[in-house]
Formats: structure tokens, C-alpha cells, sequence
């Protein structure tokens, strides 16, 4: 009797277990179609394209490693990954430094820092098209704000968006614009700190300075590298503003890798080039993602690590 | 403070004491002011630029190319807003409807897909769930590009370019793997006594996501909903590559398009721009505590 009722329970809960992983999986089924549909197979279906040739409308050719072949000997192919290089080395350190300074600067507490900190968000909402466009009219050469700003410093105006060596600083001049988003993330990394730390440290004497070096920066790594991460992965893809604001001119400084892919595939129709372009970036991106984890484990600071 | 309650302090030591009091005193003052000066800088750099783009839009044609510019337009002539839509191919609203519908119906799928898939990782237990997530937390960190050119072929061939259904459907399929991550963490803090007290009065999975689960994570899916929002109505890749027809245009791709046209109307190019920033900007003023919520959570998933 017992052991029938004991059983009982047992099939029961087993039928319940099965129960939960039957209603598991149909709960994930949803997101797992579309993981197999629309990235895994892409990304497994992009691999293959990369060794053909295939404009589309004829079915594809196998040429082996003649795509990527083709990009050592493509000058554009180098120009358009070193702007991208040199467009993520200078502006991810910029904007995330200012995104830092003004999370800083909100969390001194100072008086109306929550107004401050509607106003410096705001600029991240705007959308990519109207920003672009905001900021072609803002550097134009002319009539633009920033020749304004300039001239009222006694400093002679500049060609911005339409000179080859100022216009990849252009756009990290936007990126500091719409740093907003980096600076929320920040400020909540800021008001993770304990109080208690800065105030002990200001006790035993140390200046703020040197808090800030020795408590904040330690103790904010963690979100430090987190925006890092996002914002280089971010930074490898910038398309919209480029397209928008210089279509990669002058002289194609402004030619980022992802515009140069969007060319070659909606433009040219060379869907196997544009393949094997996408792979490489995404090695690119893998390999710099991977070299960073490496990094942090130097750099970043993770509370209770020690504990463990 | 001490040294003034004892009776026999050394003068000399108080009024070094005044002194150095005096001078912190003047440095913090000296600092505040410093800080208010650097987060006044700061306000005027994010402001003028949005300052800027609503004087143009308000600018009457001619005035716009005056140099130094005028800030305060005069007249305030608003009517670029209508002139400006009247030079667009499709009427203005056509835009409007267009991406509302998309940014809605593609908001609507992730919320459903997106949170079953997290109810799932949160709230049941079976093998490969993990495994599963670590897909999900992966997908989150892979540019977007290696996958463009295939999805773009299979929605070619299923004859689905120029419609919305590319820019709709893979959202119905998890297509952001962020809100899985995002709801999940939420759905792990909702008591598990819950789901065990529900069961034993015989409520099933779905019941317990459904009655229980999705109205106690209220926060959590109107921070979705506002990053799906906001996501889908800037977009400007996506619908580039599948919309051709004008009918069937963004409001971005409009921007664009009059871009390429009449780039010299800079006056109505502004008024334009500011139509599409101006709903997002509602939407923040009405939902702000959601957008840092969101924008804070996903940088926290970091740590």
C-alpha cells in the first residue's frame, strides 16, 4: 500500500519533470526556429557563399579562396578596414572617456545633476538618419554651426565632412554626441560603489585624485570593459551615418568596412565577395573580442573574486 | 571641534585650525563651482545641436543661409512642416503608418517570443536549457552583418521583399536575444513558492506564465518594450534593404529619400529630421525611468 502510494508520488513527479521539459522546449521552440532560420544557418550558409562567386540571378560558382584573394589585392579593401580601424582605436576611447567624464560629473550629486542627466541622455535617442543629417548640416562648410564655433574663437574655418584628414574625426565627434547611453551604463556602475569605501579612504587621507584611482577605477573596471566590448563590436559596424552623412567620401576616408560590404553585395551583386567580407569582419570582431577577455583578466577588477 | 572645548587649547593651534577650516571651505566652494561650470559646458554641447536642427526648421526659405546664423527664427515660420511633406512623393502619414506598423508588429512578436524563451530559461527545468542559453548569450555579441546576405536571400525567395514581413517576422522567432537575457534576469527574481503553490493546485506551465509570471514582471516587458520601440522606429538598415517602393518607405527611408532630392532645402530637412526624433522624445519624456532601466540593465548584464 505504502509502496504503491510511494510509487505513485514518484510517477507523479515524473510526469511533472516531463511535463517541464516538454513545456520547455515548446516555450523555446519559438526563438529556436529562429535561431536555426534566420542566424545559424545564415551564418553556416554565409561560410559556403564566401568561396563563390554569385551575382543571384545565375546559381553560384565555386572559386575556392578567390574572394579573400581578391581582398588582399583590393585597395579599397584595405582603406575601408583601416578607417574602420582607425575610427574604433580613436573613437571608442573618446567617447567612452567622455561618457566616464560626465558619469563623474552627475554623481558628484551637485545641484539639478537629474535635469543634467535628462539632458545629456537625450542626444543618444536620436535616430541615426536624422542625426546624420543633423550633423551634415552642423559641419557644413559655410553656414554650419561648427565653422561658427570656430570662427568665434578666432580660429579659421574648416572644410569638416568634405576634408579627407577631418572627416573620420567628424564622426567621432558624433560618437561623443550620442555617448549618452555609455553614461547611464556608467553612472550605474558608479552607484554600485560603497559609499563606505571613498569615505574610509578619505579618512586615512587620500585626495580625490587619488580615490579615484584607487577605488572608483579598480571598482568600475567591470563596466569599463563592458562598454568596451559593445562599443568596439558597435564601432566595427558603423554603417548608417557614414551612408547617410558622406556616402564614404571624400576620397574615401569615410569608406567603413560595413558601407564597402553593403556596396559589393546591394550595389554589385558580388553576394560571394560580400560573403567572405562578412566573415572576416566577423574574425576581425571575434579575435579583437577575444583578445580583450585575455586583457581583462589583467585589467578588471571583479568584487569577491578573491573569495572564491 | 574638540580643541574648542578644552579649556587650555593653545591659541596659535586654533587659529591655524580657523584657517585651514576656512581655506577647505573655499576650495569646495571653488570646486562646486568648477563642477557646475563643467556640467553647464556639458549641457550647452548635447542641447545646441537639437537647438540648432528646430531654429533651421522654423527658418523661412533664404534666411537659413545667413552666416553668422540667427538663432531665433523670424518669423517662426512653421509652415516648412507642411511645404516640406507636400515635396514627398507619398504623403508624410504613409510614412508614419508604415513604421508604426512595423516597429508595433515587430514589438508585439519579440514580447511574446522573447518571453516565453525566458520563462523557459527562468522557470523550468530539463536538460540543454543551458546550453541553450549560452546560444542565446552568443547570438547577443555577433555583428548582425554575417548573417545579412543569407536571411536576405531566403526572404527573397520566399518573394517577401518589399514587404514588412522581413522587418516583422524574425521578431515572432526570439529575434532579440537582449530581451530574452533582459526578461530572464527579471523572471529569476520573481519568488519560485509561486510556481510550486500554483502547481500543487494543479495550474500548468503555461498558466503560470501566463497568470502569474508575465503580470508580476510588468517593469521588465515595458523596458522591452520601449528598446524594441525605439530600436525598430530608428532603424534604417533593414528597411533600406527590403523596402523599394515608396509606398512602402520609413520614415527614415523618406528622410533619405528627400535627402537625395533636395538636399539644398536644408530648412525642410530639419523639419523632417525633427518629425522623426520628436516621437521618440515623447516616449522618453512619458517612460523615462524605463529607457535607463533598460539601457542600465543591458551594461549590468556585463558584470
Amino acid at each position: 500500500m505504502l509502496l504503491q502510494r510511494r510509487n505513485g508520488v514518484r510517477n507523479r513527479r515524473g510526469g511533472l519533470l516531463w511535463r517541464e521539459a516538454v513545456d520547455g522546449w515548446l516555450c523555446l521552440l519559438p526563438w529556436l526556429f529562429g535561431f536555426v532560420v534566420f542566424t545559424a544557418g545564415p551564418m553556416l550558409a554565409s561560410a559556403l557563399l564566401s568561396f563563390t562567386e554569385w551575382e543571384i540571378l545565375t546559381p553560384p560558382k565555386w572559386v575556392g579562396l578567390a574572394n579573400f584573394a581578391d581582398m588582399l589585392s583590393e585597395p579599397l579593401f584595405r582603406l575601408a578596414l583601416w578607417n574602420t580601424l582607425y575610427y574604433t582605436v580613436l573613437g571608442v576611447p573618446v567617447y567612452l572617456g567622455a561618457a566616464l567624464g560626465m558619469a563623474l560629473l552627475l554623481n558628484t550629486g551637485l545641484r539639478g545633476t537629474a535635469v543634467y542627466r535628462t539632458i545629456y541622455f537625450l542626444p543618444s535617442l536620436t535616430p541615426a538618419v536624422a542625426n546624420a543629417l543633423l550633423w551634415v548640416w552642423i559641419f557644413n562648410p559655410d553656414f554650419g554651426l561648427a565653422n561658427l564655433l570656430l570662427n568665434s574663437l578666432g580660429l579659421p574655418s574648416q572644410k569638416w565632412l568634405f576634408d579627407p584628414q577631418l572627416a573620420k574625426l567628424c564622426f567621432v565627434l558624433m560618437g561623443v554626441w550620442g555617448a549618452g547611453q555609455q553614461m547611464v551604463i556608467f553612472l550605474a556602475g558608479l552607484q554600485g560603489i560603497p559609499q563606505e569605501l571613498q569615505e574610509a579612504a578619505s579618512i586615512d587621507g587620500a585626495n580625490g585624485w587619488r580615490r579615484f584611482w584607487s577605488i572608483t577605477l579598480p571598482l568600475l573596471s567591470p563596466t569599463i570593459f563592458f562598454n568596451l566590448i559593445v562599443g568596439v563590436i558597435g564601432s566595427f559596424q558603423v554603417f548608417t551615418t557614414a551612408y547617410i552623412a558622406t556616402g564614404g567620401g571624400p576620397q574615401n576616408a569615410t569608406l567603413f568596412y560595413v558601407l564597402y560590404l553593403y556596396r559589393n553585395a546591394f550595389d554589385y551583386f558580388k553576394m560571394g565577395y560580400a560573403s567572405a567580407l562578412a566573415w572576416v569582419l566577423f574574425l576581425i570582431v571575434l579575435l579583437v573580442t577575444l583578445v580583450q577577455f585575455r586583457l581583462a583578466k589583467r585589467f578588471v577588477y571583479y568584487e569577491g573574486e578573491e573569495a572564491r | 571641534m574638540r580643541d574648542r572645548s578644552l579649556p587650555a587649547a593653545p591659541t596659535q593651534a586654533t587659529d591655524h585650525h580657523t584657517n585651514l577650516r576656512r581655506h577647505r571651505a573655499a576650495r569646495r566652494i571653488a570646486l562646486v563651482a568648477l563642477g557646475q561650470a563643467a556640467l553647464l559646458a556639458g549641457a550647452l554641447v548635447m542641447i545646441v545641436p537639437l537647438l540648432w536642427m528646430l531654429s533651421t526648421a522654423f527658418k523661412k526659405t533664404g534666411q537659413e543661409w545667413v552666416f553668422p546664423p540667427v538663432w531665433i527664427p523670424n518669423p517662426i515660420w512653421w509652415r516648412n512642416y507642411p511645404e516640406a511633406m507636400a515635396v514627398l512623393p507619398v504623403p508624410f502619414q504613409r510614412y508614419v503608418f508604415n513604421t508604426v506598423t512595423i516597429t508595433l508588429g515587430a514589438t508585439l512578436g519579440t514580447l511574446l517570443s522573447a518571453s516565453l524563451a525566458a520563462f523557459a530559461f527562468a522557470r523550468l527545468r530539463f536538460k540543454g536549457r543551458d546550453t541553450m542559453f549560452v546560444l542565446v548569450i552568443s547570438t547577443m555579441m555577433l555583428p548582425s552583418i554575417v548573417t545579412l546576405i543569407p536571411t536576405f536571400i531566403i526572404f527573397r525567395t520566399l518573394g517577401w521583399l518589399d514587404t514588412f514581413l522581413p522587418l516583422i517576422v524574425p521578431s515572432w522567432f526570439g529575434g532579440s536575444a537582449f530581451s530574452i537575457f533582459l526578461l530572464r534576469q527579471f523572471f529569476l527574481t520573481i519568488p519560485r513558492e509561486l510556481d510550486e503553490a500554483a502547481r500543487i493546485d494543479g495550474a500548468s506551465n503555461l498558466r503560470i506564465y501566463a497568470s502569474i509570471v508575465l503580470p508580476l514582471a510588468q517593469p521588465a516587458l515595458a523596458t522591452v518594450i520601449i528598446l524594441q520601440v525605439l530600436a525598430h522606429w530608428n532603424d534604417f538598415m533593414d528597411p533600406l534593404i527590403y523596402l523599394n517602393t515608396m509606398e512602402n518607405y520609413t520614415v527614415a527611408l523618406a528622410l533619405r529619400t528627400f535627402q537625395n532630392v533636395r538636399s539644398q532645402r536644408i530648412n525642410y530637412l530639419m523639419a523632417l529630421s525633427s518629425l522623426q526624433v520628436l516621437p521618440i522624445m515623447l516616449l522618453f519624456f512619458m517612460a523615462q525611468k524605463y529607457f535607463i532601466r533598460g539601457i542600465t540593465l543591458s551594461g549590468l548584464g556585463g558584470r
